[in-house]
């Protein structure tokens, strides 16, 4: 289990476990996810705090059967989910079954076996 | 400006060589390249090498040094890193560098050893070319990022795993005879369609191989080539550097690979030449995925029009536009650092002539190389082309 923790990373996480999720936002609108010093697109340092939609898009997913070290044994579903002016990859912690691009899922964070947390994603209508 | 010539290029076999180390497969690579260059060791004046996972799988660092006394060379030499377009870096570095004038004679190449360790240790260490915080912790691995690629472009575009099992049978075929490649076998698409999911859509044979391999190359000025009378009659015109977000979601679209559009431009402009100047091709068909993102990014196709190539034949062999006729990474394999290295060998000997596939493309003067870092946050662009 990862002891040291990681500024921004797991203060969003922290957040997300809130169901308070955030972004950052620059003046022209791009969206970037902590830790960023500066927006990562036009390089403004003017970073606002913005809170992250409750819901977002799935864009993309894969069940993965042959996952990394992390996740021996299992057979990890990752999503990329469109929030607006962020996106989110995250472990998907429900059944997958019923998974399909377009599906409506809200933020959550999610452990590996090893105890490690990370972001994670359900479907909006199971919160 | 001095024009770039490649007055030798080589490289090990291909595959499994899990009991020979990195030195030992780089030194083989660089004397197979230095052989063919005629060029004495005493007037390289610089090694660009190439590697990856290098710390990992043999937990050795500072490779450069190593590198340079396996080729028994004493110039100056570094290690470029840029994941799977670690060679291709170190290559444009290369170009660069007798380009400008400031040096005449460039070894570069790469290596990388993965045989040695476990298949989960190596796609561990694989995995790392993905951010770690946002990708690699949620459970992505290197096949599930490509997975999630191409179930995106299928939702936007459409195409089928049929489509891409073409890319693998084509790559596959273009292998036999090429003596280096790791896999010189046919395989069927009922094959790639009933092989192992890795990460669906992917299956087993969507992807590349772990390859053992090192491949290396001697770039000269053309001052230094006509000076020494050598015989080097392809020169690298056009050298280009994109770069992306490492993270997917980061992107504004997880369907284009524009670090390959910002290479590709970059490349094309300083060869002077246009898409459609292009004879051949190698692209980093890591996944078969992969090599249709390349060539919607190359500018070769549209977006959304690159999904039936190999299925049409427009990039087989005997098509208009042979793509991968060394079998690519997915046939021919992929020893990741050495990678953008080999492609340039690979185009070198076709344009040359003595290359097994050399009678697909007799009259070829224009070629390219593609090689690209993780999910294409890095990608380099060479153009090759035979000298009047």
């Amino acid at each position: 289990m990862r002891a040291q923790r990681e500024d921004g990373y797991d203060d969003l996480l922290d957040a997300l476990a809130d169901e308070d999720g955030y972004y950052y936002a620059c003046p022209a609108g791009h969206g970037s996810l902590p830790p960023q010093q500066v927006c990562p697109t036009c390089g403004d340092d003017e970073l606002t705090t913005e809170p992250l939609a409750d819901t977002g898009t799935v864009v993309t997913f894969t069940e993965i059967a042959v996952p990394s070290p992390s996740f021996s044994g299992q057979t990890p579903v990752v999503v990329i989910a469109d929030f607006g002016p962020v996106r989110l990859t995250g472990r998907f912690v429900d059944d997958s079954d019923r998974l399909e691009v377009g599906c409506s899922v809200t933020p959550t964070v999610a452990s590996s076996p090893e105890g490690n947390r990370h972001v994670g994603a359900r479907f909006a209508s199971e919160r | 400006m001095q024009a770039v010539r490649i007055a030798g290029a080589g490289s090990t076999p291909f595959g499994v060589s899990s009991e020979r180390t990195g030195r030992d497969l780089f030194g083989e690579a660089a004397r197979i390249a230095i052989d063919d260059s005629g060029v004495p060791r005493a007037d390289i004046d610089r090694l660009c090498y190439g590697n990856f996972v290098g710390t990992v799988t043999e937990r050795q660092g500072h490779q450069g040094p190593l590198m340079a006394a396996a080729a028994g060379v004493t110039a100056p030499a570094t290690r470029y890193e840029s994941a799977c377009a670690s060679g291709g870096v170190a290559l444009k570095s290369a170009a660069e560098a007798v380009r400008s004038g400031a040096v005449d004679v460039v070894l570069v190449g790469g290596m990388e050893r993965m045989h040695n360790v476990t298949t989960e240790r190596a796609t561990e260490g694989l995995a790392m070319a993905a951010d770690d915080l946002y990708e690699s912790r949620a459970g992505v691995t290197f096949p599930g990022a490509y997975a999630l690629m191409a179930r995106a472009y299928f939702a936007e575009f459409g195409g089928t795993r049929a489509d891409l099992a073409a890319v693998a049978v084509k790559n596959h075929r273009n292998a036999l005879g090429n003596e280096t490649a790791q896999f010189q076998r046919e395989i069927s698409p009922t094959d790639v369609l009933e092989a192992p999911t890795v990460a669906d859509p992917l299956g087993l044979y969507d992807a590349c191989p772990i390859t053992d391999g090192a491949s290396a190359c001697v770039l000269v000025s053309e001052s230094y080539a006509a000076a020494h009378d050598l015989n080097a009659p392809v020169e690298i015109t056009g050298a280009g550097q994109g770069t992306d977000s490492l993270a997917l979601q980061q992107r504004e679209s997880l369907t284009r690979t524009p670090a390959t559009t910002r290479a590709a431009t970059t490349a094309y402009d300083e060869a002077e030449i246009t898409p459609a100047d292009i004879d051949l091709l190698e692209v980093h068909d890591c996944f078969t995925i992969a090599e249709v993102l390349a060539l919607e990014g190359l500018r070769l196709y549209d977006p959304g029009a690159a999904i039936d190539a190999a299925a049409a034949g427009e990039t087989t062999a005997d098509g208009d536009l042979p793509v991968n006729l060394s079998g690519g990474l997915k046939a021919k394999g992929h020893p990741v650092g050495a990678t953008g290295v080999s492609q340039v060998v690979e185009l070198t000997k076709l344009l040359r002539g003595d290359h097994v596939n050399s009678d697909a493309v007799p009259d070829a003067t224009v070629a390219l190389a593609h090689n690209a870092g993780g999910t294409v946050a890095s990608a380099t662009v060479h153009v090759l082309e035979v000298c009047a």
